[in-house]
């Protein structure tokens, strides 16, 4: 029997609005349900002191100072890295083995667990290059991690550029490099910020990597070659070793407000940078 | 006049019956500034181009009329080079610039195509404002004077009869203009490279008769400073917008004479069923 598609076009909007609005749900239940349980213990004395016996008194200041540390150092060192393979892959090469092993590279990366990222780290960083329990292991080691989203997201950005610009430019007479510096990536722009806020978000929330290379200290690090508890790390610990539920929940509040207020930031100053260069 | 054109319709008459090469008329009075020696050109293999003569005079412009996949587009992106960007590319015979090939090792491919300004069929201005994708082939060119880089977007605008609607509006986005002005815009683009030729790829292909009106003004007006080739699928716009006219049929050049003497007496029977409407 045919269903007149009418009603099939009915059943498919209330299929779509249901399974939309169960998606929202789930994310919005899981956000107020942590924001209830911690946002109260969030205080000024929280967010600004270190903390007290294992973390169950005090705050949390260098775990959101050792956060922003290690996040960011790992999106500066990526990012650069990742967008110049980008403009390899589609500007500076022709499809061929050699791009096909790049991408392979990448996605495979993209696969691996993240604790497998962090004994890499350990082995590699902390012990063979004696970098040490430290911020700069810990970025070098998400750095690592977040590089195919990198790789890939600015990829897909500078492939969306129309053709014809590149046409258009090298017919006024720029060279390649001009092409792709002053052409492309500004059109692409839009779209490499995309996969840099990713990455940020992804570097922020990771828990298993940074424990094995950047450690657990619970001072404030006074340098990049000084170890660090990072948010989610200090989540874990005070969770997991049952040091403090109350402050576990606060300590996860403070994680999810700073991950939205770093993607509002990161937005709006991609928003402001492209308009003006664009 | 008429004993020239006599002169070319009896060479051409003569290169058909093979007592000449398969060279075409050079230009009154002057030396050619392109020489396009038995030039041919293949994509992996399929050829595109067949041994083309022709030579490109200062202060005339050129048509290139003949079926869709004649090898059009392709004449024309090998005279600046565009086609070097395509895989499996290659071609044999010569072109010069001047006298000089343009595909000798030491060119430089950017200097080239800022002497061999090239306007697309469909009108792409760079995602910027009116001002910014004027300047930017100058600035390439290493023009950085804030007012001599004005002076070039005043004058390029004016050649391109654009000054007049976008003046008061420099700063918009480029995307705001209509389809005609933005088409007027690509061409003052390339003026403001001062070029020695221009190539035109079908310009008016997707524009009303007012805004192709325009450009053919323009192209009038430009003639006096330029070497123009315009590659048209368009045979009234030949005729009306030419000089000469060379008419390309599956990658080889069947004919090509002045313009008035093409499209009343052509020396070949393929050229008079193109234009005719025949085929094609």
């Amino acid at each position: 029997m045919r269903i007149h598609p009418h009603i099939t076009q009915r059943l498919a909007v209330i299929a779509m609005w249901t399974l939309t609005a169960i998606t929202l749900g789930v994310l919005l239940f899981i956000i107020a349900y942590i924001l209830a349980h911690g946002l109260p213990h969030v205080t000024w004395r929280f967010l600004t002191e270190s903390p007290e016996s294992m973390g169950r008194e005090g705050g949390v200041l260098p775990m959101i100072v050792g956060t922003l540390w290690v996040a960011g150092l790992a999106v500066v060192i990526a990012a650069p890295v990742g967008v110049a393979t980008a403009i390899y892959l589609t500007e500076y090469t022709r499809e061929g083995r050699l791009t096909w092993i790049i991408r392979f590279g990448a996605d495979c990366l993209a696969g691996i667990p993240s604790i497998i990222f962090g004994l890499f780290g350990f082995v590699f960083f902390v012990i063979t290059l004696g970098m040490g329990l430290s911020i700069l292991s810990g970025a070098l080691t998400l750095a690592l991690m977040v590089l195919p989203t990198i790789i890939r997201t600015s990829e897909e950005a500078i492939r969306a550029v129309p053709q014809a610009y590149r046409d258009v430019s090298y017919g006024l007479g720029s060279t390649r490099w001009q092409m792709v510096t002053q052409v492309v990536l500004k059109s692409a722009l839009p779209g490499i910020g995309t996969g840099v806020v990713l990455a940020i978000g992804r570097s922020i929330s990771e828990t298993a990597a940074v424990m094995l290379t950047a450690g657990s200290a619970l001072g404030l690090p006074r340098s990049i070659f000084d170890s660090s508890r990072t948010m989610a790390l200090h989540f874990y610990i005070l969770s997991r070793e049952g040091i403090s539920m109350t402050n576990a929940y606060a300590m996860a509040s403070v994680l999810i407000l700073a991950i939205l207020a770093i993607n509002l930031a990161a937005y709006w100053l991609m928003r402001r940078f492209v308009a003006k260069v664009a | 006049m008429t004993e020239e054109r006599n002169n070319e319709v009896n060479r051409e008459a003569e290169r058909l019956a093979g007592k000449l090469p398969r060279t075409v008329p050079v230009c009154p009075r002057e030396t050619p500034r392109i020489v396009v020696e038995s030039f041919s050109v293949s994509f992996g293999g399929a050829a595109v181009l067949k041994a083309i003569c022709l030579d490109i005079c200062p202060r005339q412009r050129l048509a290139i009329i003949g079926p869709a996949g004649s090898g059009k587009t392709t004449f024309l992106r090998s005279l600046n080079r565009l086609n070097d960007l395509a895989p499996n590319f290659s071609k044999s015979g010569r072109i010069l610039l001047d006298g000089q090939d343009i595909y000798r090792p030491e060119m430089d491919v950017a200097v080239l195509r800022r002497r061999v300004g090239m306007v697309y069929a469909v009108p792409i201005p760079l995602p910027w404002s009116i001002h910014e994708n004027l300047v930017y082939g100058p600035r390439l060119a290493g023009v950085e004077n804030r007012g001599r880089l004005d002076e070039i977007v005043e004058s390029s605008l004016r050649s391109a009869f654009l000054w007049a609607e976008v003046k008061d509006r420099l700063k918009e986005p480029a995307s705001n203009l209509s389809g005609g002005q933005q088409q007027r815009l690509c061409l003052a683009r390339v003026l403001a490279l001062k070029p020695e030729v221009l190539l035109l790829d079908e310009p008016c292909s997707g524009l009303d008769p007012i805004s192709t009106a325009k450009i053919e003004d323009a192209l009038l007006e430009l003639k006096s400073q330029y070497a123009i080739v315009l590659v048209t699928n368009n045979t009234k716009q030949a005729a009306r917008a030419s000089d000469r006219t060379a008419f390309f049929l599956m990658g080889e050049l069947i004919e090509c004479g002045p313009t008035p003497q093409l499209f009343t007496n052509p020396v070949h029977g393929r050229t008079n069923d193109y234009i005719t409407g025949h085929f094609g």
